[in-house]
Parts: C-alpha cells; structure tokens; sequence
C-alpha cells in the first residue's frame, strides 16, 4: 500500500512512557496499521526517517544529538508533533534547569555518594548536554501538542484519527490533561 | 425598576455596589478568573476576568456594575487572549503538573482545561526559586506562586495575621513571609488559617494530605471550573 | 544604629506613610536597609516587616545587601548612549575595577545603570549618592576615579561636575516672564475662587503630564466630594526618557508652581499639599525646601495665607527610583509609605486619592500654568493654541540637534518648525512622548503637536540617519521590563517576553514567524495590562514596526524557525567540563535543511486522496 500515512516516533529526553501508552490503543493497534506505517520509531528498526507525514516526539531537548533528532524530524515530517509535558515544558528533566549544569556533573561523576572512578565521561560518542533543557517548541516549529504525563491512549487514538479522517484534531475536555 | 447589564446578550440584574464579577456569578455566569475569590477584596491582577464593557477592556472583578453596559464575556477573541494570559502564568513559574499534588485540583490548571490549553506558546522562564518546607504542617513552593495574593488578603483579612506578603518589582516579583529567618516556620501562620488553604496553585500546601484522593479522582479531572466554580463560590448557585 | 533610628522615626511622627521618607535616610547613612533597622522600624510604625521589604524591594535606590559607600548609577537612557554612555561605563568600570551591578571588594563603591535620569540635554549623566552627576566624559570620570579612592565627602568634590543647567533656548506664555511672588494667590482672592476656577474652566487647559485631562473639570470634581479632608498633589516624578522640563521648571519656577497649589488648594479646599519629586532630583531638595520656608514666612503658606482665612502647606516627599510612581494612582500609594502599584479605577483620585480621600494630582507644568492663568485670566490663555489643546507646551529636547534644552511652543506647532529652531538635520525620525509615545518618522514632520495629533508629556528626542531605530526599541523595551511594577500579568510577563523577543531579532535569530509572534504580544500586552505603563510598553515596537516593516523583516532569516538562544553557547560548559572540542561537541544554530520553508499542513491525509 503505497498510500498509507507514514509516521515516526521517538523519545528525546523522555521515559518511553507516552510511547507505553500509545501502545496502549491495544487493539486499535490493528486498525491503526491499517491505514499507517511506522517509519523511524522505537517499534520499528529504522534508523533514520524520511518522507513521513506525522512525527510524534516524546520528550525534552536535553542534550545535542536530541538536537540533531529533533531537526531530522522536523526536516522530513509533514506534521510534527509534541507528545507529552516533557516535550512540551521539558517536565521532569527540566527540573534541573535551576541547578547549574556543572554542578549537576559534578554530583553525578565526581563527588556524588558512591561514585567509583571520579571522572567526567568525555568520548566523541557521547552527546554533550546542554546547560538547561527545552521544550521542543524552542528549537523546531511545532504544529501540534498533545499533553499528559503520559497522555493517554485515547488521547493517541483521537488526535491520530482526527488526523487520518481529515478533521482539525481537537481534544475534548476529558482528555486534556497535564498529569 | 431594578438596574441590568447585559452579558453577552443575556439581562442580568444587579445591586447598586456590585461589580460585573459579582452580577455575572449571581446569575449563573461564569468569568473565569483565578486571583479572585467573593469573600475577598477584588485584586484585579491576574487579568483572566477581563470583559469587554461597552467596548473597553475592564476586569470584572473590580469593575462596577452601571446600568444599562454591555459585557462581551464569552467571545472568540477574549477566550484566545485569557488563553494567553494563562500561557503567561505557566511560562513565568515552574509548574510540573506531573509532580504536583495539587495536579487535579489546582485552579491554574483547570482555568488552562477549561481554555483548552494545549502548549506554553511562550519560551519558558525556568526561574530559580525556592521550596520552603521548614514548617512542621504549612509548606510553600515558590515555584508554583501566581502572585495572586489570595494568601496575602486571606492572612489579614480572615485570619487576623499578616503571614504573607509580595515583595519586589516586575518579572522579579516574589512571595515574602513574615519573619526574620524569612521561614514559615519563624512565622505565626498555622494549618487552620484560611491563608492556608486558599492558594489556587501547589504554592501553598497543607502537608501529608496531597494524596488522600487519587489523581484521576480530583475536582477538575471530570468537571469544569465554570461548573465548580458557580457551585462552590456563588451560595445561591451551591444549594 | 538604633538611635539614629528612632530620631529619624520620631521626626517623621512615627507614621507608616513617610516610610519611603525614613529608608530614604537609612539608605543614605548606611547605604543599605540592615535587618537590625527593619525589625525596629516595624516597631516603631506599627507595621509588618513584610511591608517594609516590599518597599525596600520595589524602590531601584533601597537596598537589602550593602552597596559602596560611594554609590555611582549611570543613566541608561538612550539619549546618554547617544552621547556615548557605553564606551564610557567600560572605562569607569575598568578604572574603578568594579563590574557593572557589583560592590567593589573593599566596599568603597558601586556601580549600576540606572534608569534615565533626566539630564538628557547635559548627558552622558549619572548619580553618585544620589546627587546627579552630567556631562560625563574621560576626564570627568578620571576625576571621579580619585575622589572616590581618596576617599574625598561629596561636598568636597568640584562644583563643576554637580553642575545642572536650565537650557531654555525659547520661552513663550509661561516660561517669558517670572511671576512676581503671591501674584497669582492676589489675584484669585481678588476674583474669588470660583470665578477663578471659571478662568481655569475658560482658559481650556488641560493636565499636562500627557493624558490631558481638563484641570478645571478635575478640580471641579474634587470640590464637589462630600469630604472635608482633600489634598493637593504635584506630580514631580518626571520618569519618562527624555523628560526634563519639570526639572527646570522646579529648579527656575518654584515658586510659580508652588503657587499654582496653592490656588488649588483654595479652589477645592485643600489643607495639604505635596511635591513628589522623583528621587533622581535629589540636588533639587534644599532649595526647594528654602522656597517654602520663605513663602511661609511670606505668609503664603501656612495658616491664613493672605488673611483670607485659608489654610496650607506643602510637604515635598521624594521618590527612590520608580517610572510606575508618574501613574497618578501608584504615587498616591508611594505618598502612602507603599509600593507603587497603580490601583484599580475607578475609583479615581479625585474621589478617593490619598489615604483615601479626595485628591487631585496634577503635572508640575499644570500648576505653572494654573497660575498664570490666576493672574492673566483664561483668555489669555485660551487666545493660543489649537481647538482642542489651548495654550503652550513645553518640550524637553535631546538627541541629535545643535542645542538640546528646553522649549516652549503653542499647540498646533509643526515638529518641522521645532527641528528648525533646535538646529536638527538630516533626522531620520522623532521619539514624541519618550518611549511610551509615538515614533514619527521623517515623512511625518508636517505634524502637530497637539492633543488632537501628537499629545506629548513633553519628551522630544530627535535621530539623525546614523542611528538604528532597532536599538533605540531594544532600549526603550528593556527599560518597560525594567519597569513594570509587577502587579498585572500581561504587563508582568508580557514586558519580559517582549524584551526576549526583540532581543531574539535584534540579535538576528529571528525567522519567519517571529515578527508575527511579536506582533501578536505587542497587542495582548496593550489591550490587556492594569495601567498606562502596560498599555504603552509596545509602542516603541508598535510605531515602528508600522513604519518601518523591512527593518524586522531584513533582520530576519529566510528559514522556518530558529532557536531564541545560542545552541552553541548552551554546549559551553558541557564542552569544558569533557575536555571536548571535536566537531560533534558543537552545534549550529540552524541546521543544513533549515532553509526549506515552513510545510504548510495538507488539508487532509485520509487515505486514498
């Protein structure tokens, strides 16, 4: 099926629970992949998307190769979509914005209770943080914000199918929720 | 012949000395609004009751009632901007509904239900602020402060204490309590004053109660502010 | 320290009102408000420490943490970085080894910005201890630099750099001659009081502060309130960039605008009266308070004046560093000993103002004119002007022209006219009514000034082709921000998320939606903040962006979106900290794809279409 919707998830700095309660659609599911085909996302194996009409992204902007995730979505979604109060806010992980990135280091690598081998991780693999982290709408343009910690699936399920029948996606009462 | 307002087309009456607030909830309408509470001398800050009178922005709250005005209240564009305002409110706190006990039953976020928010809009602030939690049964969350003074009013005028107060200028605005140590736990406030228990927001929390009712079984999780808010607020609308 | 305390409380009657009055001195003597002084005064006035920090803390001149003992503030108008204010804070800066915003290690001296002044035509200008300092150069500061290290008292340092002048280069009705002392209470006695409120009513005059409310019709109201107590207010807290004519007019025209209260007094039946004069005049003080001495001893002040069986006085009460206090509401509340946060109106002054009763406040040049029109009667008066702005105005000039200073013009006077006589080319536009006001650009020169086209406080700041309009809104955003009181949310979190944005464009990181988005802020803030000072902060984007669109638009990038902050930048710490510097520890600020236009969102994606 040449025409079905292609979609792409993924989680910056996230948990992976929007994507546990996307699948929590349960038999949905079935309906769903129907008319939709996953492309880069944590349930599929591909590695990089191209071409997608909806990009969902679960979390914050935490560190730079959330940056360049982020950007590759941006540049081969059609739509894209932010996916819970992290990617919205930053949630949880925004937490530490008011704590200064070198003490937040220094606890975790250097002085913190337990801490073997006191050392900054320093390898050209590893993403480099940045000093606070950001909702994705302060990087890349957002079209639509789904919120929740998670939200839930029917939350998925309606946005998803007001999408793919052609309808403004809305969100009635019930399902708007920030926790 | 008693004197009217209309609110959006509707006629409604109103006693010499009300404000439009008071006129509308009276008579079953609601304005959102989230520094005001009936009991309390109107503040006017927060600006989410702002009303077209006869075409000029007014806030209901403090705006009195004068034969024969009509009120815009629930119009397209009103809606829009108090969605903004709100946008505001959230972007120049921390407010992590996630890890708030208040989450379901803080009027913040069921005015942003209510006005269907679904983003921040806004680049956040991410102030530095502090938790106070030195009091055995009274703790403050700065983080979560709206500056909607209901606390400030509550302690003076109710309780008969002068516990909180805002202090500072502009974006740099803050909550202050009265005591050397700048400590609730210095001041005289007590979990049985009013001030207590007023906070629309997580700000001020009575503690080892946040979870009693399980999230998902709060005031807002099912129903609207307007509803709640004519029902709990307004007497005649309770009984 | 106590005792200092208690005298100081004690000549001040222990009342809560003269609050700001009492840390004013604490500030001075100890150059911060320690706690020890908080606790007492709380005592001592009978009212929570919790009102007193919220003073300390709203006011820019009160301080929680000591600050130098010589304390320098350069004024931060955009007329003093026309004259060159940046380069010459770096050099004070460096010379005195202090950073911007801190107390030097030894305590001696600090250094801050400090919002305009109003010195604009003798800048760049600054305050040390309060005393304002003008026309700053190298050398004057080099000069500064020693006394400050030699630790030499104020009173010994030069005459010269202390030195204030009136400029008045054109003087018309008000400003021609100086009125001969009680001429203008002589007069009104003479007439009666109500037939001279009826010349006030004939002569048209209104507030001159920029509202341009009638004066005879607010003094009407006030006199009509079923009060006994009322008083008088002149609002001297000139704040708006590029005001100074209140300054010249107090420090040349006392007497005439003392007077001016006085006969108000009389009109509405007022026993007090105050002078709120902005902290930033502090050098105006003493002279003014010799002013009423003389005129109690004239018999112009006090009790009976004249033998006409009125009674009054003025009390001159300064203000300690706060735009916000000019709204006639929130002076009235820093009158009170309290923060200045507009009230909700109604009700208005004139109903209830100070402590609650009855008050009219009025402009320093309404009570000038007020009482000439006393002598002159209103026809006088109302012979110049245009239909609806009867009379002159004066105009404090600044910027690029030849001879900055004061002005005194009919209404109905051409801006062309007035850059004529102030020795003004190749002006690019004119900033009327300071920041809060209208920028009018070159094509708009054949513009009046009057109520009824281009109603103005008085400020008057001209830019030749050489400036950038862009920094000028960047300036005048940032000192909105500054500003707020705090009080309403849209002006609160509005005036920040303004600065951001302009910042956001000025800096260049702007894309293709944010001068829509600015846009958009501008109107919310505008149509949905408490006061004048909210309802105004945009104006200085608003008038331009109407004028000038290809400014924001050029400073913008041909991309769909970018960051508010530096991506890089961000990385620094992280970088540092791994010892990293390889291409993948950086980030660009835009991406490889960024260019590609915003998608526009397909109508529908139902499958099969």
């Amino acid at each position: 099926m040449a025409n079905k919707i292609r979609v792409a998830t993924t989680s910056l700095a996230g948990c992976f629970g929007c994507h546990m309660s996307f699948l929590d659609i349960d038999e949905r599911m079935l309906q769903l992949a129907e008319v939709v085909e996953f492309d880069r996302s944590p349930i599929t194996d591909i590695e990089h998307c191209t071409n997608c009409d909806i990009g969902l992204i679960e979390g914050g902007v935490c560190n730079s190769e959330n940056v360049h995730v982020l950007r590759e979505f941006r540049n081969n979604c059609k739509i894209l979509v932010a996916v819970g109060a992290c990617a919205i806010n930053g949630g949880l992980p925004a937490m530490r914005n008011h704590i200064p990135l070198e003490e937040c280091l220094n606890e975790a690598y250097l002085d913190g209770i337990g801490v073997e081998n006191p050392k900054i991780p320093s390898d050209i693999e590893l993403p480099l943080l940045l000093d606070q982290v950001h909702p994705i709408h302060e990087i890349v343009k957002i079209d639509y914000y789904l919120p929740g910690c998670p939200p839930s699936a029917d939350v998925f399920w309606k946005f998803l199918t007001d999408l793919i029948e052609g309808r403004e996606p809305s969100l009635p009462y019930e399902l708007v929720h920030y926790d | 012949m008693s004197k009217t307002i209309t609110i959006d087309g509707k006629v409604i009456p109103f006693e010499e000395g009300q404000t439009i607030m008071d006129a509308a909830m009276a008579a079953g309408v609601y304005i959102p609004h989230l520094c005001h509470q009936p009991e309390f001398t109107p503040h006017g800050s927060c600006k989410l009751c702002t009303v077209k009178v006869n075409g000029r922005n007014c806030s209901a709250c403090t705006f009195p009632a004068a034969d024969g005005q009509d009120v815009l209240n629930h119009t397209e564009e009103l809606i829009e901007d108090r969605k903004k305002i709100t946008q505001m409110l959230f972007v120049e706190g921390n407010h992590f509904c996630p890890s708030c006990e208040k989450t379901g039953n803080c009027q913040l976020q069921a005015v942003a239900y209510h006005l269907n928010m679904l983003d921040n809009h806004f680049p956040l602030f991410y102030p530095d602020r502090e938790v106070d939690a030195s009091h055995d049964e009274v703790m403050v969350d700065h983080n979560r402060c709206i500056f909607c003074t209901l606390c400030v009013r509550a302690s003076h005028e109710k309780d008969g204490k002068d516990v909180f107060a805002i202090s500072g200028r502009g974006i740099h605005k803050h909550l202050i309590v009265n005591a050397e140590s700048g400590l609730l736990k210095d001041t005289d406030v007590a979990a049985t004053d009013q001030a207590a228990h007023i906070c629309p927001t997580g700000a001020i929390l009575i503690k080892r109660t946040g979870y009693q009712v399980p999230i998902g079984q709060r005031i807002y999780d099912h129903q609207q502010i307007d509803q709640v808010s004519l029902a709990t607020e307004h007497p005649k609308h309770g009984e | 320290m106590r005792q200092f305390i208690h005298g100081i409380a004690e000549n001040n009657h222990y009342q809560a009102t003269h609050l700001l009055q009492i840390l004013r001195q604490i500030q001075s003597r100890y150059h911060y408000i320690p706690e020890a002084a908080i606790e007492q005064l709380s005592g001592l006035l009978s009212i929570p420490r919790t009102q007193i920090i919220s003073v300390i803390e709203f006011y820019s001149f009160f301080h929680l943490t000591p600050r130098g003992r010589y304390e320098l503030l350069i004024s931060d108008s955009i007329t003093d970085h026309m004259l060159g204010k940046k380069d010459l804070l770096d050099y004070l800066a460096k010379k005195l080894a202090v950073a911007v915003g801190a107390v030097r290690e030894d305590g001696l001296v600090s250094l801050e910005n400090t919002s305009c002044t109003g010195m604009c035509d003798q800048g760049p200008a600054g305050l040390v201890n309060g005393y304002a300092l003008t026309r700053l150069d190298r050398s004057s500061i080099d000069k500064i630099v020693e006394l400050v290290n030699q630790q030499k008292p104020l009173d010994e340092w030069p005459k010269e750099l202390f030195l204030v002048n009136d400029n008045i280069y054109k003087s018309g009705l008000l400003l021609d001659r100086q009125m001969e002392q009680g001429a203008a209470l002589k007069s009104a006695f003479k007439r009666g009081v109500k037939a001279t409120l009826a010349e006030v009513d004939k002569s048209g005059l209104r507030g001159r502060g920029g509202a341009g409310f009638k004066t005879a019709t607010k003094w009407q109201f006030c006199s009509e309130e079923q009060q006994s107590v009322r008083y008088v207010v002149c609002n001297a807290d000139e704040g708006e960039p590029g005001t100074f004519k209140d300054r010249v007019l107090l420090n040349s025209y006392a007497d005439q605008v003392f007077e001016g209260m006085t006969v108000c007094a009389a009109i509405i039946g007022a026993k007090q009266g105050f002078l709120y004069l902005r902290g930033e005049y502090l050098h105006l003080y003493d002279k003014l308070q010799s002013i009423l001495n003389q005129r109690r001893q004239n018999g112009l002040l006090g009790t009976n004046i004249l033998d006409q069986g009125l009674d009054f006085d003025i009390e001159i009460c300064l203000g300690a560093g706060a735009y916000i206090c000019g709204e006639e509401s929130a002076l009235i509340e820093s009158l009170e000993g309290k923060a200045g946060i507009p009230r909700n109106r109604p009700p208005y002054p004139v109903t209830q103002g100070y402590l609650g009763k009855p008050t009219v406040v009025n402009n320093v040049e309404t009570f000038l004119a007020a009482a000439s029109i006393a002598v002159n009667g209103g026809d006088w008066f109302a012979d110049i002007g245009t239909e609806k702005s009867k009379g002159t105005k004066i105009l404090s000039i600044s910027g690029d022209c030849a001879r900055p200073g004061i002005y005194e013009y009919p209404f109905g006077t051409t801006i062309q006219t007035v850059l004529n006589d102030c020795g003004a080319d190749d002006v690019l536009g004119v900033q009327v009514g300071g920041p809060s006001g209208t920028f009018i650009s070159n094509q708009e020169f054949d513009r009046k000034l009057a109520f009824e086209d281009l109603a103005t406080g008085g400020s008057f700041i001209i830019f030749n082709s050489s400036r950038n309009i862009l920094d000028m809104v960047h300036n005048f955003t940032h000192f909105f921000a500054h500003e707020s009181c705090g009080f309403c949310t849209p002006c609160r979190v509005g005036t920040s998320l303004l600065q951001k944005q302009i910042d956001k464009i000025v800096e260049g990181h702007g894309s293709a939606g944010d001068v829509v988005a600015l846009e958009e802020l501008c109107q919310l803030v505008k149509n949905y903040s408490h006061c004048g000072l909210g309802q105004t902060a945009a104006n200085p984007i608003i008038t331009t962006l109407e004028r000038y669109p290809d400014l924001y638009q050029n400073r913008l990038k041909e991309i769909s979106y970018e960051p508010g902050f530096d991506l890089d930048g961000a990385l620094t710490t992280a970088r540092r900290m791994a010892n990293r510097d390889d291409a993948g520890a950086h980030l660009a600020q835009t991406d490889a794809f960024g260019s590609r236009p915003v998608a526009s969102l397909p109508p529908s994606l139902a499958v099969g279409e």
